[in-house]
């Protein structure tokens, strides 16, 4: 808009600069690998993708690689009871704040729903094992999006900065509720809970954490899986026309306030799942572990790996679950070194370390279209 | 089933030690939440690590007595060393909370502002920036994962003043309303009657008009934090005389119910902060009261989400801008 013209511009190039200026995608300029896999024939796409997705299967198994295992404490430790959580949290936290641009400070809040649901119904209230912990798993989830929409309907009525401070607040009275209901084992929280059913041939105890990983990854896979169906139907459209405008989005016609509660129900869902796999992998959970300071990590992981994309948000809650392992040498400075990391990174790289891709809509899909499937293919590379 | 929730009788019981406890907390909060409504007024930006750096103010008084050779078992001063110490550690919080605020605003909001970055990075910012102080407190203090403690200043800070119903007034509570108090009126004049205080308020209400009529937008930012730190650092400073006890974690939740203060009143709004700051404090210690200690967290943070609901903009009403002080 910098540059008056006298003419009316026959060619698009000027809609395409507005396009590309509004969408500040950045010119493409330098190698990308991601550029030069989604280049590739289909089917070297998909012998990568397979290759990619049994190394992360047997990741657990492959001790002997070099620099990428902790050193200091049990890989396969790490994976279940810190990298699982934390890739779902991302995952269901994206989908709030970066999908429908609701940015929720409190959403331990349902990280802890799905770890004392848990924690209640395997060990303090009722003994569900075996098959039936599954059937925890899923009643975890479902209270928890039930509590997704509680919470939702009274504060999704605020925007912004309004927001963020209620779901604070709100984070911090679910675990204070916690820690002051007896029912739910007060300050001491629960302990003793069963890691993991043995289930028909998977001997998976406290010493076998790998199957449980095997669990996990299908688990990440699958909600990868439904989000981008997801973010590709109308459901998805609407999230990014609230996030971009909400007052636009609802003059078109979305009913944006039925859509932020969806956003919020399954955010609070996949956050729970988060929940449910801390609780059996930690067999102990109480209230201090669900402060709003984790919250804050929460988001810092999605806003590292890139707000807005999924693949992004798994890279984000990896790194923020593995480095402070990783950098065990560092001992305890490393939150220190953390928050430098943060800090730089917002300066030098804010859009976060796997940007969202922004997809112009042209007349011309179909280039569009089999980019967009090349994502999926290429899925696994984060 | 009413009075297993309720304590009534507690509730009469400590009524007025409550009211005056709260009162005094509420000072605190309040000259905190002033910290967040300057900054949100005149950039439209949580800073989210005022927290630290109120937390980076109570350890200026922690270096003052230590640098004063007290510690916890020695005798408290007496005569002019009462107003020597006193007069030192505010100074030193004073210095901590406004070189942390300034040392923030240069490294971890200026650049973001020149790239012209969304707000969100901001905040992510702001929250490397409150890792950074408060670990780094934690891990390079001399005590590690420990409170550090304080003497006394001057003993007549426990005397009783006055007794009103079956509360207390204490010196301390005295220092603190009145500490506080003093500390915004100052704030309030500078903000109504200086030049900088124009040009604050002249970018609150519209930053490009502002610099385009030739405000120096970057040096008021500057003048904005300053202030804000200033405001934590008296706040951290009436805080050790209160409680004389502080650790690494001790800014966070402050923080966060400071910044609920502040938007109780109105964000942007100073005497919204104030007014919000006194109401939370007194609301939370009411709450305890009634329900039982446990639960004063929740009762602020209630308070706030019942306010947001049905009075989005505060008590007050949002606008450093148009606010006349």
């Amino acid at each position: 808009m910098s540059e008056p013209k006298d003419t009316v511009p026959v060619d698009d190039s000027m809609a395409k600069e507005f396009i590309r200026v509004a969408t500040q995608s950045s010119p493409r300029s330098r190698f990308s690998p991601l550029e030069w896999i989604s280049g590739l024939p289909k089917s070297s796409r998909m012998v990568l993708g397979l290759a990619l997705l049994s190394f992360l299967y047997v990741l657990p198994w492959l001790k002997w690689l070099p620099l990428l295992p902790t050193t200091g404490s049990d890989f396969s430790t790490v994976l279940t009871t810190a990298v699982v959580p934390y890739v779902l949290i991302a995952l269901g936290l994206n989908v709030v704040v970066g999908q429908a641009g609701l940015l929720d400070l409190g959403y331990v809040g349902f990280f802890a729903i799905g770890a004392y649901t848990m924690g209640v119904l395997t060990t303090k209230h009722a003994h569900w094992s075996g098959i039936l912990w599954f059937a925890a798993l899923v009643v975890s989830v479902a209270v928890a999006a039930m509590m997704g929409v509680l919470l939702g309907l009274p504060v999704l009525r605020l925007r912004g900065d309004y927001l963020a401070i209620v779901t604070l607040g709100f984070g911090e009275i679910i675990r204070i509720v916690a820690k002051n209901t007896s029912w739910l084992g007060a300050a001491e929280g629960i302990s003793g809970i069963p890691s993991m059913p043995s289930f028909l041939w998977f001997k998976i105890g406290i010493l076998e954490a790998r199957w449980l990983w095997t669990i996990g990854l299908s688990v990440i896979l699958l909600v990868i899986f439904a989000l981008s169906l997801l973010e590709r139907s109308r459901v998805g459209r609407a999230w990014t026309a609230i996030r971009e405008d909400e007052d636009a989005a609802e003059l078109m016609g979305v009913p944006t306030f039925k859509f932020k509660l969806l956003a919020f129900c399954i955010g609070a869902a996949i956050g729970s799942l988060g929940g449910v796999f801390y609780t059996t992998r930690n067999s102990a959970i109480y209230e201090n572990q669900f402060a709003i300071q984790q919250s804050i990590l929460f988001l810092a992981a999605v806003v590292l790996g890139g707000l807005g994309n999924r693949y992004g948000a798994v890279l984000g809650g990896f790194l923020v679950a593995y480095l402070p392992e990783r950098l065990r040498f560092l001992s305890d400075k490393r939150f220190f070194a953390f928050g430098m990391v943060l800090v730089f990174m917002m300066i030098f790289r804010p859009q976060g370390l796997l940007p969202r891709r922004t997809k112009a809509r042209t007349a011309s899909n179909s280039a569009v279209s089999t980019k967009s499937s090349a994502d999926a293919a290429v899925g696994g590379a984060s | 089933m009413l009075a297993a929730v309720f304590d009534f009788k507690n509730f009469v019981d400590t009524f007025w030690q409550n009211a005056i406890d709260g009162i005094s907390l509420g000072a605190v909060y309040a000259l905190v939440a002033l910290g967040y409504t300057l900054v949100y007024g005149v950039l439209r930006l949580i800073n989210f690590a005022n927290s630290e750096v109120f937390m980076l103010g109570t350890f200026g008084s922690v270096i003052a007595m230590a640098i004063m050779g007290k510690n916890t078992n020695s005798a408290a001063f007496s005569g002019f060393g009462i107003v020597g110490a006193f007069g030192l550690m505010l100074v030193l919080s004073l210095l901590f909370s406004g070189g942390a605020a300034v040392a923030l605003e240069f490294l971890a909001y200026r650049p973001l502002r020149k790239r012209k970055a969304p707000r969100l990075v901001f905040l992510i910012s702001a929250i490397g920036a409150s890792l950074v102080m408060s670990s780094g407190v934690e891990r390079f203090g001399p005590k590690k994962n420990e409170s550090y403690a304080i003497s006394r200043v001057w003993t007549g800070t426990q005397k009783v003043v006055v007794r009103v119903g079956s509360g207390e007034i204490r010196v301390r509570n005295l220092i603190v309303i009145f500490g506080s108090l003093l500390m915004m009126f100052a704030l309030t004049t500078y903000v109504s009657k200086t030049r900088f205080g124009k040009g604050m308020r002249a970018v609150a209400q519209d930053s490009e008009t502002a610099q385009i009529l030739g405000v120096n937008t970057d040096q008021i930012i500057v003048v904005t934090f300053v202030l804000g730190g200033l405001m934590a650092g008296a706040a951290a400073f009436l805080y050790m005389v209160q409680y004389q006890v502080t650790d690494y974690g001790v800014g966070f939740l402050l923080g966060v119910k400071s910044f609920t203060a502040a938007v109780l009143g109105g964000i942007g709004n100073l005497r919204g902060a104030l007014l919000g700051g006194f109401l939370l404090g007194l609301l939370q210690n009411m709450g305890a009261g009634l329900f039982g200690g446990k639960w004063s967290d929740v009762v602020a943070f209630v308070v706030l989400v019942g306010v947001l609901m049905f009075r989005p903009s505060g008590l007050l009403g949002e606008s450093l801008g148009r606010a006349r002080a």
